[in-house]
């Protein structure tokens, strides 16, 4: 390791030190989903505004991003080191975005320099939401097939369709979506990439109640909606390839969320020992072999991050990490809630404590972590055929 | 996807890499086989082995080895069990760590310097029921003037017929499944007393049983402290399972590599059988699993390196997560290959047969769960 990377190692922990509130460090309160930003969301406590300030003043909430768009200017390494050192004093993300995890890296990629000098400083900030316009009602795993259509009028599209699944629709500034802006090409080249604000007219958004009860997706409808025509990133029609970009650095992220061990929640043999349920040699085994796939896929989340790293960007190997990151949060739910027996069945109200609820709950709501995203049967094809190579 | 190799780490993996694909093919192990060969393994190969410094791998260079790590050594074994080599190097290593861990100087400098040369072949006798279980020792040492006598029988000594010495993990004190009064001993394969029958077993490879009728050994063939054996064992257990865990690593990933080629190139119905989806789903999971457990033993091989404290848990881990995907893959490479994948003629039989052994040696799965269970305290 360099001495230029040491010094930064001692400047970024000092720095941190000072300037991350105590109350925003170690693993988040229950049910604190931390900081989303937008100009929907009501107002930060002061603490956890002073840490999105004070991070997004240094370009820290987007490290690697160039200074001239807000973010913080680090090499690979130096953001590295970053994580490293918040890690170790336990900072708390000062902020998740869309914008920053999919949104930023492709507009870097793909967009026009007035694109990203418009939308990049304020998701660095913290400024605007976005959400992810892709899924519609008959465009799901086959998401190609998509209808929302876009047709060009003068120097903008008039968009008329209907979007699902958008996360949190409700709360976000923009859009980012695609849409079919040449009816009569095949079905993979007629597709735009274009961000759309989520206060133009003809926009309405509607929350979906899900199995866990929560209300995290929306259907989008768009009627007549029209958008400029400088908000398509890359050219137009370019819009598949830009949104694989963008699903690549999506996949990362759903399992980068899961490298931390914090991340993987409470350890199920301590749930099993106070259930008395590591008496049953079967639930102990059962809980074991959840606890290799946590340890096999934090090893390998780690492992895929280093060739992320020493390439600059993802690969089809981030459906690896998605696939089996989703499918082991789901299998460690299974026997979570299997752990707790009558305990377990609750849905509300009496007999049944907060953590129990919430256990269970985060059972119903693991089912769509395998759907979402690109469902684990699409990573399976996308494994096969990029990956292992196999025919069409 | 990888951890990044050092270049040394890299010119060890590509020596491995040509000297198993050109020396010892999985046909060398056939031919062995279909000779009944009675050595069991080619000493002309071993020496050659033993030259690459492949034999010597993490024993000192004071004592003649190569002063190297478990990762490195376990980018060997991964090229050696790519090609189902048949040598006693998971026995050298386990015998080989035991004299090194435990045992006194004279008996180091007269042992090790021949097993790296490759001159001598050092085994561990431990197991005596019909699955692991490195406490359930019943052979007993009992005191005898100024030595020991031992009297009993190890069921499963890998390559016990062409041993010179073994290192016998022999009671003291205590009763069989007890962890304390084990006490480990280097006995010469030609002490009177000692006799090893050849067992005859589906991967073709060397595993003996080995009686122990009245030898007598001297106080200075004991290794460690006496019934506190289990201390030098622990770790020698775990020097040798993650070194075996990285041979299987090899062995999977092969027969996985053989399998998606075979997809690629077999038509029926006028196609590819790889463009059937209830084949690439299969295949991508078989991806996934090899790809996880690597991540395992890599971590594992550098635990022991780094001689870090959760090294036996990572060692369970890797054990228990390999023995699955390697057994995973070797039933769908069967399945995958059809009816030319149930004969004799192609080779992806014998990996099932190696995924096999392999599997139930130095523990199972579940014996491996268990035990990382235990290791975290519940």
């Amino acid at each position: 390791m360099s001495d230029d990377l040491e010094g930064f190692r001692q400047d970024a922990r000092r720095w941190l030190q000072q300037s991350c509130p105590v109350s925003m460090r170690g693993p988040p309160p229950d049910g604190d989903d931390g900081v989303w930003g937008g100009r929907k969301s009501p107002p930060l406590e002061p603490d956890a505004r002073a840490w999105l300030d004070r991070m997004a003043e240094r370009g820290w909430t987007a490290p690697t991003w160039p200074r001239e768009y807000g973010g913080g200017g680090l090499t690979a390494d130096q953001a590295r080191v970053l994580r490293e050192e918040m890690r170790a004093l336990g900072c708390r993300a000062p902020l998740k975005s869309l914008g920053l995890w999919m949104l930023g890296p492709v507009l870097l990629r793909y967009g026009t320099e007035e694109q990203k000098r418009e939308h990049l400083p304020p998701v660095v900030r913290g400024e605007t939401r976005w959400c992810q316009g892709y899924s519609e009602p008959e465009a799901g795993s086959d998401l190609a097939s998509l209808r929302t259509r876009a047709v060009l009028d003068g120097a903008e599209y008039v968009v008329d369709g209907r979007k699902i699944w958008t996360s949190h629709a409700h709360l976000a500034d923009w859009m980012f979506c695609l849409v079919r802006s040449a009816p009569e090409a095949p079905k993979h080249q007629g597709i735009s990439f274009l961000l759309v604000d989520m206060s133009t007219p003809g926009i309405s958004v509607r929350p979906i109640p899900l199995i866990s009860g929560a209300s995290p997706f929306c259907e989008t409808l768009f009627e007549g909606v029209r958008v400029p025509a400088r908000n398509v990133v890359g050219r137009p029609e370019q819009g598949w390839e830009v949104a694989k970009a963008v699903l690549e650095h999506e996949r990362a992220l759903i399992s980068e969320m899961r490298d931390e061990r914090s991340s993987e929640g409470e350890a199920l043999e301590d749930v099993a020992r106070a259930s008395g349920a590591l008496a049953d040699p079967v639930l102990r085994d059962r809980v074991t072999q959840v606890n290799l796939d946590l340890l096999a896929n934090r090893l390998t989340v780690r492992r895929a991050l280093e060739g992320i790293q020493a390439r600059g960007r993802p690969g089809p190997e981030t459906s690896l990490l998605k696939l089996c990151g989703t499918e082991a949060s789901k299998r460690r739910y299974e026997v979570l809630v299997a752990l707790m027996g009558y305990q377990g069945l609750g849905w509300s109200g009496e007999g049944f404590d907060a953590r129990e609820l919430q256990r269970t709950r985060g059972w119903l709501r693991s089912r769509a972590s395998s759907i979402e995203g690109g469902s684990s049967e699409i990573q399976l094809n996308i494994i096969a055929k990029r990956v292992l190579g196999l025919p069409d | 996807m990888t951890f990044a190799l050092t270049h040394e780490q890299e010119a060890i993996r590509d020596a491995a890499r040509s000297f198993a694909r050109e020396r010892t093919p999985v046909a060398h192990l056939r031919a062995l086989r279909d000779a009944c060969d009675p050595v069991g393994f080619s000493r002309g190969l071993w020496g050659e082995m033993a030259r690459l410094g492949f034999v010597g791998m993490v024993f000192p260079e004071r004592l003649g080895g190569a002063g190297l790590g478990y990762a490195e050594l376990g980018l060997v074994v991964e090229e050696l069990g790519r090609n189902l080599a048949p040598a006693p190097l998971l026995a050298t290593v386990l015998g080989g760590s035991a004299v090194l861990l435990g045992g006194k100087t004279a008996l180091r400098e007269a042992t090790l310097p021949a097993v790296c040369t490759g001159e001598r072949v050092l085994a561990l006798a431990h197991d005596e029921g019909s699955r692991h279980a490195p406490y359930a020792v019943a052979t007993r040492a009992q005191r005898d003037g100024s030595g020991l006598v031992l009297r009993g029988e190890k069921s499963f000594v890998l390559d016990g017929h062409v041993a010179d010495a073994f290192v016998v993990v022999a009671r003291t004190s205590g009763a069989p499944g007890e962890r304390d009064g084990l006490t480990l001993v280097h006995v010469d394969a030609r002490a009177p007393g000692v006799s090893a029958l050849r067992l005859d077993v589906i991967d073709s490879r060397n595993v003996a049983r080995v009686r122990l009728d009245g030898v007598r050994v001297a106080e200075a063939d004991v290794i460690g402290a006496p019934d506190r054996g289990a201390d030098v064992l622990d770790r020698v257990l775990d020097r040798g399972t993650a070194a075996l865990a990285a041979e299987m690593l090899g062995g999977a990933q092969e027969a996985f590599e053989r399998t998606i080629a075979y997809l690629k190139t077999r038509h029926q119905f006028g196609v590819p059988i790889g463009s059937f989806q209830a084949l690439k789903h299969r295949a991508a999971w078989m991806f996934c699993e090899v790809e996880l457990a690597r991540s395992v033993v890599m971590e594992a091989l550098r635990a022991l390196d780094g001689a870090r404290d959760d090294a036996p848990i990572l060692v369970s881990a890797a054990k228990a997560r390999v023995s699955d995907a390697y057994a995973l893959v070797a039933n769908e490479a069967v399945q995958m290959h059809g009816g030319v994948g149930v004969t004799d003629e192609l080779d992806i039989g014998l990996y099932l047969k190696r995924a096999r052994v392999a599997e139930h040696t130095l523990g199972t799965a579940a014996y491996h769960r268990d035990r990382f269970a235990r290791l975290r305290g519940y």
